[in-house]
């Protein structure tokens, strides 16, 4: 993950989203961010040889499909497209050598529901169909009420897995649970089993079947979205590959939200770019899981919600219509 | 005859009463097929609420992210349920030595032959993607309980199909002579399926034999169908499944919607097939006792499921019996269970009311309730996850099921009865063979000293 200096952060919120995006913008030119932007969405695969680089010629970086950091000469870059069947088999595998985490804290969020938005906009979702969600949550009448962001937990020990018939849903290595629309029967059996509610279904043709006509199926993103199979969160897998954050942990105005890699210890925050000790982060803040008592282990970690700076709004109610 | 087989006294007078009894039955008059007509007609109409839901997509249903499991579920376990009859009358009944059952065994087989065939189908209604149905047999993983399902349910119905079609081929080769003036088609089937039998005492060793190692296979077969079932939920975490008693509270349950439905049909066929003489009121007496035991069972599973998280009311399992016991889902529930159990119990209870036509519309009455108690078991849990619903169109909150939802659950039930139909109609409802060997002849009230 990138990293960058901590900055203060101005009064105004207006002055500090083009702050953001400024930043978000430098970020993007350097790194391997950079390179990966630059190669283009697809993966590059590290067939390309220094023997024929060109002396002369420029080199860029590019990060390799097994997340080595290799330079090849510019004008010997192509785009490349992979084989449909090597892309799924690389993503049922997952990214080697690594163990995502996120980390949500709950004393900052103030549902701006950017995560919900960045989301349903890179998964093609319709408003009201979900990979996160934000629910207002309260123990009990004496405890404050607050805004809790709840994407798949990405279980280690994950009911949705054991129940599924075809093996359409599975668990990655780097501890991503994805779903296979093109094998998903379309049963349920997942939805029933999954007890934090994170899996969707489409019960109808989805939002952008027209527009994603066509494109060839991406096992890391869930795009295009399928009739009659699941859908849930996949911590952006197809984002991890690039070297960037998630799409929500990067929406997020407020820095409620870490990422990053349990076997280097280490998290970064998705607004303030910060990267930060992961163990000493969870163990300062009293950590959580969610219904830890039900063996799920989730990868999700929360911070609880306290010294809160602000009020607890209970944001606009929103009517929410089917659209078909 | 062959004469081969040393038979009782007045055995082939016997033979002919009761097969000409029996056969009468055996044709095409206007009544069958008048309601063959109607049964294929009512089912291409809900049939196109079937091709709708595949073209648009599950979302015509009122299934949503909340409540992913509804009607079509609840009418899958009622289906794998009431199938299990065959097992718990040829099987628990008959190998006990209970000779009465000897006349219902086979109306027993094709209740279950027919709500084992389609509970398969019923199943594909609620699949997402049915296109997809092979996959569960390319890719299926041993680890899910949808796959123990899917071949328990296969091997229980071909089972039972035996069970049913074993105890025919000598009544096929009886009748096949007796069918003067029935469509010539119906006659070469008979000749075909009673694969030359020839009634010779060795045949019917082995069919005796057979049948015996079947009716022993068929009781764990049985028991692992609906315990798998019932782990459908049980596995799941979820408040209202999450229970160890699961297994034995849905068998126990099979038992009391199995043995309704068989009385419902000895009713029907002994109306109108003429029959009086064979299913006789003292058959009725007897299933009917049945009927009281099982459903005291099944009570008593009942105040298992529901006393025990009554009395810790942790916080989820209370929202769930609150809204069971006093809220939404109140009057459903209290109807079904006194509707549909304790008050046919305590009716049955005494004599009067075990004779066929009370017993009738007891046993139409715990049909409906057994149904109805699968939607309980099935919907409601899901309304009240662990955590709270929010920021969804108001349709996803509760479940209403569909016009086209209902329209396709009629279907499987006339598929049942279609099955029924053609097993009971075309083919001779009761065992003649078994039947004529009675000593007691055609007056089979008392029957028990065989
Ligand atoms: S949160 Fe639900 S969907 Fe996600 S891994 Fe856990 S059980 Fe599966
Ligand atoms: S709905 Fe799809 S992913 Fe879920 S259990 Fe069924 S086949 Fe597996
Ligand atoms: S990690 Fe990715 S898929 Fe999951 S909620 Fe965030 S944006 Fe959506």
């Amino acid at each position: 993950m990138s990293k960058k200096d901590k900055e203060k952060s101005s009064e105004d919120p207006k002055i500090d989203e083009i702050l953001e995006s400024s930043r978000r913008d430098f970020l993007k030119k350097v790194g391997i961010v950079g390179a990966a932007s630059v190669a283009g969405a697809a993966a590059i695969y590290s067939g390309y040889r220094y023997e024929h680089a060109k002396s002369d010629g420029e080199s860029v970086k590019v990060l390799t499909e097994d997340n080595r950091l290799v330079l090849i000469p510019k004008d010997q870059m192509k785009d490349y497209k992979p084989d449909p069947k090597r892309l799924l088999l690389r993503g049922r595998d997952g990214i080697k050598g690594k163990k995502w985490v996120m980390i949500i804290d709950l004393s900052k969020c103030r549902n701006a529901r950017k995560c919900v938005n960045a989301c349903q906009g890179a998964h093609h979702l319709r408003p009201y169909e979900y990979h996160i969600n934000t629910l207002q949550m309260q123990e009990s009448v004496n405890t404050p009420a607050y805004h809790m962001p709840k994407p798949c937990q990405h279980c280690d020990n994950p009911p949705c897995v054991s129940v599924c018939p075809v093996d359409a849903t599975f668990k990655r290595q780097d501890g991503i649970v994805l779903i296979d629309n093109e094998r998903c029967i379309g049963c349920r059996f997942c939805m029933a089993a999954c007890p934090y509610s994170a899996r969707m279904f489409h019960w109808q043709e989805p939002l952008a079947a027209e527009a994603d006509k066509g494109k060839e199926y991406d096992i890391e993103l869930n795009v295009p979205q399928k009739k009659g199979t699941i859908s849930k969160c996949l911590f952006s897998a197809d984002r991890l590959r690039e070297g960037a954050l998630p799409y929500c942990v990067s929406a997020c105005p407020n820095g409620v939200f870490y990422f990053g890699d349990e076997n280097e210890n280490a998290v970064t925050n998705g607004t303030t770019k910060e990267t930060v000790n992961l163990k000493e982060l969870l163990e300062k803040n009293g950590a959580y899981r969610l219904m830890a008592e039900l063996g799920t282990k989730p990868r999700v970690y929360y911070l609880p919600p306290k010294n809160r700076i602000f009020d607890f709004e209970k944001g606009e109610e929103q009517e929410y219509k089917e659209l078909t | 005859m062959s004469g081969s087989q040393i038979k009782s006294e007045g055995y082939s007078e016997r033979l002919e009463t009761v097969s000409s009894d029996i056969l009468r039955n055996v044709r095409f008059n206007k009544g069958f097929i008048l309601w063959m007509g109607f049964l294929i007609l009512a089912l291409a109409a809900c049939l196109f609420a079937y091709y709708i839901q595949l073209r648009k997509g599950l979302g015509v249903t009122g299934l949503r992210d909340v409540t992913s499991w509804g009607m079509y579920i609840a009418n899958f376990v009622f289906f794998v349920a009431t199938s299990l009859v065959g097992m718990l009358i040829s099987s628990v009944l008959g190998l006990s030595g209970a000779q009465w059952v000897k006349p219902i065994a086979r109306i027993a087989e094709i209740i279950a032959v027919a709500f084992a065939a389609v509970a398969g189908l019923v199943i594909i209604s609620d699949m997402g993607r049915p296109d997809r149905l092979p996959y569960v047999f390319l890719f299926g993983r041993v680890q899910s309980p949808i796959l123990w399902d899917v071949t328990v349910v296969t091997t229980y119905f071909f089972v039972s199909l035996l069970l049913w079609f074993l105890p025919v081929i000598p009544d096929l080769a009886i009748a096949k002579t007796r069918l003067n003036g029935r469509p010539g088609i119906l006659i070469k089937v008979y000749e075909l399926l009673s694969l030359k039998w020839i009634h010779h005492p060795k045949q019917y060793e082995i069919l005796r034999q057979a049948m015996r190692v079947l009716l022993i296979l068929i009781v764990p077969l049985a028991f692992a169908i609906h315990t798998v079932t019932s782990w459908l939920f049980a596995v799941t975490p979820r408040p209202g499944w999450d229970s160890s008693i699961f297994g034995p509270y849905f068998i126990s349950g099979a038992f009391v919607s199995g043995t309704a439905a068989v009385i419902i049909a000895m009713y029907f066929f002994r109306v109108s097939y003429k029959l009086q003489k064979y299913l006789t009121e003292d058959h009725f007496e007897k299933i009917g006792r049945v009927l009281v035991l099982v459903s005291i069972v099944y009570l008593y599973f009942n105040l298992n499921e529901f006393m025990v998280p009554g009395y810790k009311l942790k916080s989820l399992d209370a929202i769930h019996l609150k809204e069971l016991f006093a809220g939404e889902y109140a009057p459903l529930f209290w109807g079904v269970q006194l509707l549909g159990l304790v008050i046919p119990v305590i009716l049955l209870l005494f004599r009067r009311f075990r004779k066929p036509f009370p017993m009738l519309i007891i046993s139409i009455a715990v049909l409906a309730a057994a149904w109805l108690k699968r939607y309980i078991i099935v919907v409601p849990p899901q309304g009240h996850p662990f955590l709270p619903v929010q920021h969804v169109p108001v349709e996803w909150v509760i479940y209403k099921p569909t016009l086209i939802e209902t329209a396709v659950t009629f279907a499987s039930i006339i598929l049942v009865l279609i099955i029924v139909t053609v097993l009971s109609k075309l083919f001779p409802i009761l065992p003649i063979w078994e039947l004529a060997e009675d000593e007691s002849g055609s007056d089979i009230d008392k029957t028990d000293n065989n």
